[in-house]
């Protein structure tokens, strides 16, 4: 039984669950406890699992019909009056579509809007590109006030959703659609947000990734142990505030370090490492795995979480490929000339 | 100008395109079932009669231009233009399978005869005006039609596009809404009440049609009526039924998208090959 919200289900439930569908079940059980929270969707009542909540307190529950934009002002107008709005639609309509909403009405005014925003990454593959969320992160981190999580199973997700409400401002959080096997056997660890775990410790180099590729990055550290290789593996479930004393500490001891991501390399967790990285004024070889600069094709996530290289296979590709490069070419340097 | 071609045979290229909807999204494994049967004769009336297009010259500039703005209809669409030459019919079996052309919504930059990628809900009215902004001040004597959904009605940037329509005097833009009563969630009136939709689009500047667009005899006359506009944008309510023609989905909410097993999917033909 899942103890701290007085969660209903066991765990052999909840590791048939999806993450949005846990979501569901834990806001129903804190809207229970606490009578300011709200749910709102756009026409996504169902999809996004928002409905759970919605069933269980019909007149708590706003359904606004096809139109997102409308959604997040109406959140924010109702977290002006103190109440605590849980808003779902899909990862690309609150970070693209109503981004300007999410900007100006909730963030600007540091209302405390929780944006649990389902289908992420590339979750929802053949869908394509108008469904496919790889812009959400990098959109949400430029948002001041905002915080940004990315949990990596359903016990995170649940950890997260009722970690948020204690967050006095905005907060963002993308889950996944379909089912992805839990990276943690049961809620039994620390999650605070803000702060990243250590998967696997290891000391040849270092993957940072958050979200359905932090089991793969564990599996893949777990295989490369047979060749001798030590993988430091980090959870960054909290993408803003970004925890930067472990990513330090991880450039000082590996040197090396991959981030991996459901994102375009632009703008989402590869570049937060990368600027504390560079501001470390540390030398480390560094290499980000995400979906490169373009659109993505149509498939499956799986054949695409294969193709841009964020399954274990791919990420053990890249770790080898990191490795192989030389960091110390102090021979370059050209300011002592 | 449409072409001369009698209700009946629209009737059995409506046929057609359902049983090629119901084969696409065998293949594809799953499918928009509610809102492609729904519009599936308002496809073939465009596409069989009324729309100037040409599978050879795919972007010639005096083209008619269609925009499916309900872009999850993707699956109704893509057959539609498979069986009007722009895309190869065999190719409708790689639909939603990796790599292909085609997944639930489409992508004008990989198909052939598609103007517009479509797929977020509420875009396509806009990119509609901006068509036919752009074809009158070329001087082309063309039409352009926009596709949407009822429950697409809930944006607000359908009634941003709505007033630039009529500010613009676009005469040569036909807006058509799918109004088979549904969305996802439920009943659009249940959800976020649109009525009255027709009223709306007339307070818009728009002529408003209203046309059981399951019925070709009637959406015919009603598109004849559409082209035949000289003045203000053009509104069709099309009253149809969600997931037309296959009982096991018709009216049913939670056929908005789906998978069959292979019953069903005897059922579901049977049920088109009896129309
Ligand atoms: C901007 C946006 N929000 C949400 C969705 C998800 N979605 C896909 S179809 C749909 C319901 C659309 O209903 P309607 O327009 O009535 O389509 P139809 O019933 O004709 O299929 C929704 C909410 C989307 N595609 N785009």
């Amino acid at each position: 039984m899942g103890k701290d919200a007085g969660t209903v289900w066991t765990v052999h439930d909840a590791n048939k669950m999806t993450s949005k569908e846990i979501y569901g079940r834990v806001l129903a059980d804190l809207g229970e406890r606490n009578d300011k929270i709200v749910g709102l969707t756009a026409d996504l009542a169902k999809s996004t699992n928002i409905g759970i909540f919605g069933d269980k307190f019909p007149e708590r529950m706003f359904n606004v019909g096809v139109a997102e934009q409308n959604l997040f002002g109406i959140a924010a107008g109702l977290a002006a009056t103190g109440l605590i709005p849980f808003a779902s639609t899909f990862a690309t309509f609150a970070s693209l579509r109503a981004a300007e909403q999410v900007r100006t009405d909730i963030a600007y005014q540091n209302l405390p809007v929780k944006i649990i925003a389902t289908h992420s990454g590339l979750s929802f593959g053949t869908a394509g590109t108008t469904h496919h969320a790889t812009e959400d992160l990098a959109v949400m981190r430029a948002l001041a006030n905002m915080t940004v999580v990315v949990p990596a199973d359903g016990w995170e997700t649940a950890k997260a959703v009722r970690a948020c409400i204690d967050i006095p401002g905005p907060f963002y959080m993308r889950v996944g659609r379909g089912f992805e096997p839990p990276l943690h056997e049961n809620e039994d660890f620390a999650f605070e947000i803000g702060t990243a775990i250590t998967v696997k410790e290891g000391s040849d180099i270092t993957v940072i990734t958050c979200g359905i590729p932090v089991l793969q990055a564990r599996d893949a550290a777990r295989e490369l142990e047979d060749d001798g290789i030590s993988v430091r593996v980090i959870n960054m479930h909290t993408i803003k505030p970004i925890d930067r004393e472990i990513i330090v500490q991880a450039v000082l001891e590996t040197r090396r370090i991959v981030t991996v991501e459901e994102h375009n390399i632009i703008g989402g967790l590869g570049d937060a490492v990368a600027s504390v990285i560079a501001e470390s004024g540390k030398a480390c070889a560094f290499t980000k795995v995400g979906i490169p600069d373009e659109y993505s094709v149509i498939g499956f996530p799986e054949d695409l979480y294969a193709r841009y290289k964020l399954d274990s296979t791919g990420i053990a590709e890249t770790i080898r490929e990191l490795l192989g490069k030389e960091i110390e070419a102090d021979e370059d340097w050209t300011d002592e000339d | 100008m449409p072409k001369d071609v009698s209700v009946e045979e629209l009737k059995a290229k409506a046929k057609e395109l359902r049983l090629n909807i119901l084969k696409t999204a065998k293949s594809a494994g799953s499918g928009h079932f509610g809102g492609s049967l729904s519009s599936a004769d308002i496809f073939t009336a465009l596409y069989f009669k009324y729309l100037h297009v040409d599978s050879e010259k795919p972007a010639m500039p005096e083209r008619d231009k269609f925009v499916l703005s309900k872009g999850h209809a993707a699956l109704a669409y893509v057959p539609c233009l498979a069986m009007k030459g722009f895309v190869p019919m065999e190719s409708l079996e790689s639909f939603n399978h990796y790599e292909s052309a085609y997944g639930m919504h489409p992508d004008a930059g990989k198909i052939s005869g598609c103007d517009a990628s479509t797929g977020s809900l509420g875009h396509g009215l806009s990119i509609g005006v901006g068509m036919a902004l752009g074809d009158r001040y070329q001087n082309l004597d063309t039409k352009v039609v926009v596709l949407m959904g009822d429950g697409e009605q809930n944006e607000g940037s359908i009634w941003e596009a709505a007033m630039a329509a009529s500010h613009f005097q676009l005469n040569n833009l036909i807006a058509i809404v799918d109004r088979n009563q549904f969305s996802i969630d439920g009943n659009t009136e249940e959800i976020m009440s649109l009525e009255p939709l027709d009223k709306k689009y007339e307070a818009f500047g728009f002529k408003v049609i209203r046309c059981n667009g399951n019925d070709l005899a009637e959406l015919d006359k009603a598109l004849a009526e559409a082209w035949g506009e000289k003045e203000k944008p053009v509104c069709i309510i099309a009253r149809t039924k969600k997931g037309f023609g296959v009982k096991r989905f018709q009216g049913a909410v939670e056929w908005h998208y789906g998978a069959m097993d292979v019953e069903m999917y005897k059922e579901a033909l049977a049920d088109i090959e009896a129309l």
